[in-house]
């Protein structure tokens, strides 16, 4: 069986947990052109390579970050997502829009 | 006939040189008109369009293996159009027609079986949905409809209608569902094609893609470099990753989808049954083994890698639908890589690049297009670059102005 470590509960069976994506940057949403918002949307790196994703333990539901190689699966190592994102973003919609 | 294959028999002459389907291979000159990535089902239908419709046959269809080595020789035959969408049913109906005929197109038998669809609902909501696919595949003239649970005890006799406690509310009976012999679709193809002058050249694997002021120019591969006016890739798990090279991305994730098969065994099967719930389908071929497929695996990887627990969710959801199965000897398991795109449709036509045309996105529905994909996708080419209809809502551009085809009676689709 495969194990994953979540960072909040230790070493786990894969099947406890839910893959999320990978992690992108995210543009800023107020400026961005639809173009370039569809394209963070629906475009992930497709590189065989290291691959930094989102991943959730689903009985604690707790998410996080998971370095995998994607042919391999290997799984180099996982950390809370506060490590990456230190920032809150909240979304306000323009006035006037609807 | 017979007696032709009695004088082979008492012959000391093995009729190799008469009866060989494809030929030699010769050398891989560095000019073609149009050259093929991809020597799968897709790769050659398209190069046979394109010589017995259109006349081109200067051609070469490059594959990295052998003919219908990847996904064409990896899924599970099954070939329906009863789908959600009116685009989808559309592109599908034709792709039905083109396989009702392609024996005799071939003059080469693909064992094309009709024996109908059937996917089983097990709530209120997937009997609503199959309703409305029911409908639309009528509308389209596919033969679809809703049939209640005596109807499906009476065509799967074999079949629990209370597998792992999900009762069976209804089934959708695609009467056009159908399976045929996925070799000898590429096989057919393929020998149709070079018998026109295409070259099919294999252990040839393109490394490059090779643009010049945003137009393709040629490819790099392993025996060289070759011009080409044209260039179409059909390299299906690998799309991403060849349209790369090109020089542009494409929005597909690369998924592992894996399938088994039994022992073969008398005929009990007629149907190809599905069960919604469950994500799990169940099929005899015509030598009598059972076929075994479902839902791609949880998450991305670029490996054909067998995993336990995929193997065994699907193996304890065939058993819940025909209990005898448990008592069944495993023949075979596989996967194969499928390009996912988000909609559960396909991506075809024009790319960012000149004269380099797409066909990708072919996740776990590939192989029921491919008569329909050759044939639009040579009249693509045989028009210098005009879209057909019937593939103009499957364009990649669809992603930037959010006009997606959800496709939700996709195999891997969550119903």
């Amino acid at each position: 069986m495969k194990i994953m470590t979540c960072p909040l509960n230790g070493p786990r069976n894969i099947s406890e947990f839910v893959y999320g994506g990978q992690v992108k940057a995210m543009p800023d949403h107020q400026n961005v052109s639809d173009t370039d918002w569809a394209h963070h949307v629906f475009y992930e790196k497709n590189d065989v390579g290291i691959v930094l994703e989102w991943w959730m333990h689903s009985p604690s539901s707790f998410w996080f970050i998971a370095e995998r190689h994607n042919a391999t699966d290997e799984i180099i190592r996982t950390y809370p997502a506060d490590q990456l994102f230190k920032q809150r973003v909240d979304f306000v919609a323009n006035e006037g829009e609807s | 006939m017979p007696f032709g294959l009695l004088k082979y028999g008492i012959s000391n002459d093995y009729p190799f040189e008469k009866e060989a389907d494809l030929p030699l291979p010769t050398e891989l000159k560095r000019q073609y008109d149009v050259v093929i990535i991809g020597g799968g089902g897709h790769g050659v239908a398209t190069a046979y369009y394109l010589a017995k419709y259109h006349g081109i046959t200067n051609v070469a269809v490059l594959e990295k293996g052998y003919l219908g080595g990847g996904n064409t020789a990896r899924n599970t035959a099954v070939i329906r159009s009863n789908y959600l969408t009116p685009e989808g049913v559309k592109f599908y109906s034709e792709s039905v027609k083109l396989y009702e005929n392609l024996s005799n197109e071939f003059d080469f038998n693909i064992m094309y079986s009709q024996r109908g669809q059937l996917t089983l609902a097990h709530t209120d909501a997937t009997v609503r949905a199959f309703r409305q696919r029911a409908e639309v595949n009528k509308h389209f003239g596919g033969r679809s409809e809703l049939i209640d649970p005596r109807n499906v005890a009476e065509l799967v006799p074999t079949l629990n209608l209370n597998p792992a406690n999900l009762p069976v509310l209804a089934g959708l009976w695609h009467k056009d569902g159908a399976t045929a012999r996925h070799d000898a679709v590429a096989w057919g193809y393929a020998s149709g094609a070079t018998q026109r002058g295409v070259e099919l050249h294999q252990v040839t694997e393109v490394t490059d893609v090779l643009v010049s002021n945003g137009r393709v120019t040629g490819v790099k591969t392993t025996r060289g470099d070759v011009n080409a006016g044209v260039v179409i890739q059909a390299v299906a798990g690998h799309s991403a990753l060849m349209a790369q090279k090109a020089g542009f991305p494409l929005p597909l994730v690369a998924y592992p989808l894996q399938a088994m098969v039994t022992l073969p065994v008398k005929p009990f099967l007629t149907p190809l049954v599905s069960s919604s719930a469950l994500h799990c389908y169940v099929q005899q071929t015509s030598r009598g083994e059972i076929v075994i497929g479902g839902g791609s695996d949880p998450y991305p990887l670029y490996n054909s890698r067998a995993s336990l627990p995929l193997k065994e969710s699907l193996i304890s959801s065939a058993v819940e639908m025909f209990p005898f199965l448990s008592e069944m000897r495993l023949l075979r398991q596989w996967a194969g890589i499928t390009d996912m795109t988000s909609d559960y449709s396909p991506i075809m036509g024009l790319s960012p690049v000149e004269n380099y045309y797409i066909d990708a996105g072919w996740g776990t529905w590939g192989f029921k297009a491919t008569p329909i994909c050759g044939k639009t996708m040579a009249e693509l080419v045989a028009s210098g670059g005009k879209v057909p209809e019937l593939i103009q809502p499957f364009e990649l551009a669809r992603f930037d102005r959010f006009k997606q085809v959800n496709e939700m009676g996709a195999t891997a689709a969550s119903h």
